[in-house]
Order: structure tokens, then sequence, then C-alpha cells
């Protein structure tokens, strides 16, 4: 598993084998491959470019062309054990309705972003007076996907609005592993420069399967 | 000899007929005794069956997908998908291709003879349906010997009888691939098709559907059909960068010849399809996809027509421009799919050639088409 990003590692540590998971912003299929052979998860895709969409095809992974923001709502109501969004909501035009679909669609939803209160972006802000443009959102304000940006705090007021549970959080840094975190902590809110997120329903019951730890990172 | 020559594909087919006592059943409550299907093939089925791929034409297509057509003398309406070193090929593949009941190409229609009274069907003939031309497909893969195709392909009315595979037979099919399709036909398809019914009857070469007994032909009424039906298999933006105002002579006649390009391409079109095509075949084949509602069976709800339907692997695909089976038909297919718990794949291809772009050049549908029938001979154990 060399050369495997680290949030796919994540997720791929999260993911309970077997599962069923709707990829969101499946790209060419990467993570529902890896998914499939290590974790033999029954796996499904939305994917907004054909040519991604053809790519999975050739890995003969079950993949429809979509939008996070409008085709969500072709899946039924707990169809899936996990969605998965990974790095796509800030570029979504309704963050909120779309993190309400995923947990429609599953019982539980995998989120990563990147985090806009990251020293870097502060700093970047604070001495230029433009918008930040760092490595992890590299583009300038006229071009970005990223629409709605938001710092772990402003995530977490809205997890707390949207009545759902965070199972595990961790930190993500380019080319390092993933870091367990509190998503309370205002010096991680500092440190993060992405976050990923393991939310559930209230409603859904904490899962323990067997050999796997509660705390699902190890940690 | 020619490069095209050696280039040809070598094509099987013939006509299946089917013993009396075995009848083809219909959905009206009537049957048709001494069945014929009209078949083409190419490759050949291997030692376990599993290599068998069932292709459903459209409307006005017939059996010859890749090999030239012996009426037209053109080259088969399916060449990008089907033939050497194609998504679908002989080598790998055993190929099939069957008219569809009601057809004018070889198969028991309404220009067929009636068995019992010995005079052509015309009118005679019993109203089919998609789910009927679906059966008579079904009897003849059976007739052959395959158990379970490796795939159902199908563009336009061909994805119709598709997905209605997946609903009567899921069991019988391994993958299923739906271009350009839909499972019902809509308001306005259904209008479109009453035009072109309406132009064969107003012709008096008609003569009620008896024109066999009297020696006639509609062609007029025929040609006015396909002129119709034409202009809603492109798109406006393909019509004007074909056409535009383009005249056909230099400066207007002031009259009612063909002056525009368009005008001209419309009626070769309608005159170049009443040589290979069947007036009343043209009648029962519309009305048997005016009929077609995948979800009416099932209480209304598609989701039931495929719950049999959970292991098969689909492949819906559809067009930007497409006005005919527009992308929201196919969206419905996979919500429905879906709600099933089916394993459906959807691309909607960018062009602005309409719903004939099925037949075209598209290298992302021909990327996806290649990628999906690979993955499902992998899946399948094929080399």
């Amino acid at each position: 598993m060399t050369g495997v990003r680290e949030d796919f590692r994540e997720i791929l540590r999260l993911v309970r084998p077997g599962a069923r998971v709707l990829d969101v912003g499946c790209g060419g299929g990467e993570l529902l491959e890896l998914l499939a052979r290590e974790k033999q998860v029954d796996g499904r895709g939305v994917e907004i470019s054909p040519q991604g969409v053809s790519a999975c095809l050739a890995r003969g992974l079950a993949v429809m062309q979509g939008d996070a923001d409008r085709d969500l709502d072709q899946f039924p109501t707990g169809a899936f054990d996990y969605a998965v969004l990974s790095q796509t909501l800030q570029a979504t035009r309704n963050p909120r309705q779309v993190l309400g679909e995923l947990l429609r669609i599953a019982d539980r939803a995998v989120v990563s972003f990147p985090n806009f209160g990251h020293w870097r972006v502060r700093w970047s802000l604070l001495r230029r007076g433009r918008m930040p443009e760092t490595r992890s959102l590299p583009e300038p304000w006229w071009s970005t996907p990223n629409i709605h940006l938001c710092t772990l705090a402003d995530f977490n007021a809205l997890v707390a609005d949207l009545d759902v549970r965070i199972e595990a959080c961790a930190a993500l840094s380019e080319g390092r592993p993933a870091r367990p975190m509190d998503p309370n902590s205002t010096l991680e809110n500092w440190r993060a420069e992405a976050a990923l997120f393991l939310l559930a329903r209230r409603s859904t019951d904490p899962v323990e399967p067997e050999g796997v730890p509660r705390d699902l990172f190890g940690g | 000899m020619t490069l095209e020559a050696t280039s040809e594909i070598e094509q099987r087919g013939g006509v299946w007929r089917f013993p009396a006592d075995q009848p083809l059943r219909l959905d009206s409550g009537g049957r048709i005794e001494g069945l014929e299907i009209a078949w083409a093939s190419y490759g050949r089925l291997n030692a376990d069956r599993s290599n068998a791929v069932l292709i459903c034409h459209a409307l006005t297509l017939d059996q010859h997908v890749a090999a030239t057509h012996p009426v037209t003398g053109k080259p088969g309406w399916w060449t990008r998908l089907v033939g050497p070193g194609k998504p679908l090929d002989p080598a790998r593949h055993f190929i099939l291709c069957a008219n569809v009941v009601g057809g004018c190409q070889g198969s028991t229609g309404p220009g067929s003879v009636n068995p019992a009274t010995g005079r052509p069907w015309g009118l005679t003939f019993p109203v089919i349906t998609i789910a009927d031309m679906v059966r008579a497909q079904a009897m003849l893969v059976e007739a052959m010997g395959v158990e379970t195709l490796l795939a159902v392909v199908g563009g336009s009315m061909g994805g119709m009888q598709v997905l209605q595979w997946a609903a009567s037979y899921p069991e019988r099919i391994f993958s299923a691939v739906c271009v350009a399709g839909a499972a019902r036909h809509s308001a306005q398809n259904i209008a479109f098709h009453e035009v072109g019914r309406q132009a064969i009857m107003a012709d008096p070469d008609w003569r009620g559907g008896d024109y066999a007994l009297h020696g006639t032909r509609p062609e007029k009424g025929l040609a006015v059909a396909r002129m119709a039906a034409h202009i809603t298999y492109l798109s406006e933006m393909a019509l004007q960068r074909k056409f535009g105002r383009e005249l056909q002579r230099d400066g207007l006649s002031w009259g009612f010849d063909a002056d525009f390009q368009v005008e001209s391409y419309l009626r070769h079109q309608g005159a170049s399809f009443v040589d290979r095509f069947d007036a009343n075949s043209y009648l029962y084949i519309t009305r048997a996809m005016d009929y077609f509602d995948l979800a009416a069976a099932h209480g209304g709800v598609l989701a039931e027509a495929f719950s049999g339907a959970r292991d098969i692997r689909f492949c819906i695909l559809s067009f930007t421009s497409d006005w005919l089976y527009p992308t929201p038909e196919s969206r419905h297919i996979v919500r429905a799919l879906n709600a099933a718990g089916a394993r459906a794949s959807f691309v909607e291809i960018e062009s602005d050639k309409g719903h004939d772009a099925f037949l075209l050049d598209e290298p992302v549908m021909d990327a996806a088409l290649a990628g999906f029938l690979d993955s499902v001979c992998t899946a399948r154990g094929l080399k």
C-alpha cells in the first residue's frame, strides 16, 4: 500500500469490512477500488466528470455521474453504511444540505475538508491582507472552486446544530500520517491543515464490531 | 480484393422458425404461431457458453449490426461497438442481434403471410409490445443454447428492450447497457409517433393497411413519417451546424421546391427510408414503443420492476442534447435501479448531436462502453 493518500489510509481504517459505501466525488475510483480490495466493501460512486466515470467503469466500479448538491436524492434513505465526501464539502453550494443528505443516505459519513483556521491561512490573510493562497488552497479567490470554506470551529458548530454525533476526528497534513485530534481544541484549529470526521446520525447505535477498538483511530 | 473487403466482418445469420407448438404469447392475450425470427451473429459461442451478447436494435434498424446491409449496401449500424478490436469483438464474444417481432427484415410482422389465411397479416396482425419483442428474443437465445447472456446492449428502443430484459429475465443476464433510452414513452414521444402514423394512414396507397393485396405502397405517407421522426433524432444545434439557411441552388425558387438544404436532406431521408422499411411495421413498432411503461405492470413503481435485478451490472448512458429521450429519463431509470439496490452506473455524455449521438462518433461513449464491457468480461472470468 505504498503511495496511498494518507486520507485514504484513514478512511480505509475507519470503514467496517464488507460495508456498503458511497463515495461522493470519487474521481477515477481510486478509493473505491482500494476499499473493495482491502475491505471487501460493496461500493458505489458519484462523480461529476464523464472522464472520471469512464475511468471508474473500466475498473468495474458502479458509478453515476452527478453532483453532490443536486443528485444525492437519487439514493434511497439508509442505502449505505458509509457515505464518503473527501475534500469536496467546501466546494458545494449548500454544505449543510449536503451533510444532511449524506446522513440520510448512510448511517455514517466520512467528511474531510481544508481547515481555514490553519495558521498558514491566518498568517497569509494577516500579512498580505488578501484572500489566502496556501499549498492546500492554491487558487485565487476568483477561480477557486472552494466557495464555502470553514474552520474547524465552524464545522463543529454546524455539526452541533445538525444533531450529529462525532465518532472520530483526525488532523490531516500533506504527506504525513493522519493524527487523531480533539475537534474542540482551539490549538488544533491553528494546527490542523485539514480535518477528517467520522459522523453518525444520533439515532444510529455506536458501532462496536468485534476486534475493532472503540477508538477507530486506534489511539 | 479491396481493403474494405478484407476488413469485412464475418456474419452468420438466418431465420429461426419456431414449431407451431411453441407460439409467442403476447401481452395482448393473443399468440403468434409459427413465429419466425431473423437473426445475425458474429463470433462463436465459447465452450461454457458464457460469452454471448445480445444487441437490441432501435425502431428502424435491424439485425445487420456490423456487416454490410443487404438492402442498402451501407455498413452495419453499430460498427463503432462491434468488430475486431472493438468493445464487442467477434474474437472474444458471440454477438447476436435479432430483428424484432413486428419488424420487416425477416421476422414475423404485419408484412408476413398469416399461415391461417394464406394472406399478408396487414392490420389483422396483433398489436405487440416491447415485452413481446423481448419474449421472442428470449425464445431465440434459449433455442441457441444460451442460458445466461454476458450482456444485453441497446440504444433508443433497443435500450427499452434492455430494461425489459432486466425486468422479465433478470436471472438470464449478467449485465445490461441502455443508451439514450427510457423506461416509458412520454406524451411528446407518443405525439410525434402519432404524427407519423397519421401520415401513413392518410396516404391513399395505404388502403386500410391492405396495400400488399392491392399492389401499392404508401411511400409518401411513410416518407413524411420518417421526415418528422428524423427531426426528433437530431438537435437544433446539429441541424443549424449542418445546414443553417444554406440553399440548394443560387437564389430562391419562389415556389415549393426544396430551396433549403435541410428540406432536400429530409426529403432524401424520407425517400431512402421507404426502400428499406414497411409502413405497417412502422405502425406496429411505434405502437409498441408508445405502450411501453415498465413501471405500469409493477404498481407504477419502477424500482419494483427491477426487484430481481440486484446482481445485474447496469450501464446507463444519455446525451446532453437528446430531447427525444432526455437525460431526466435516464436519471429516472438510475434512481429506480439505486432504489432496487442494483449495481448501476450512469454517464451523461456531452454532445450536440441529439438522440442520434448513440450511433455517431462520440469518443466518451466509446470509452465508457469499452471500459464497462471489459470489466464485465473480467468479472465473468472471460479472457
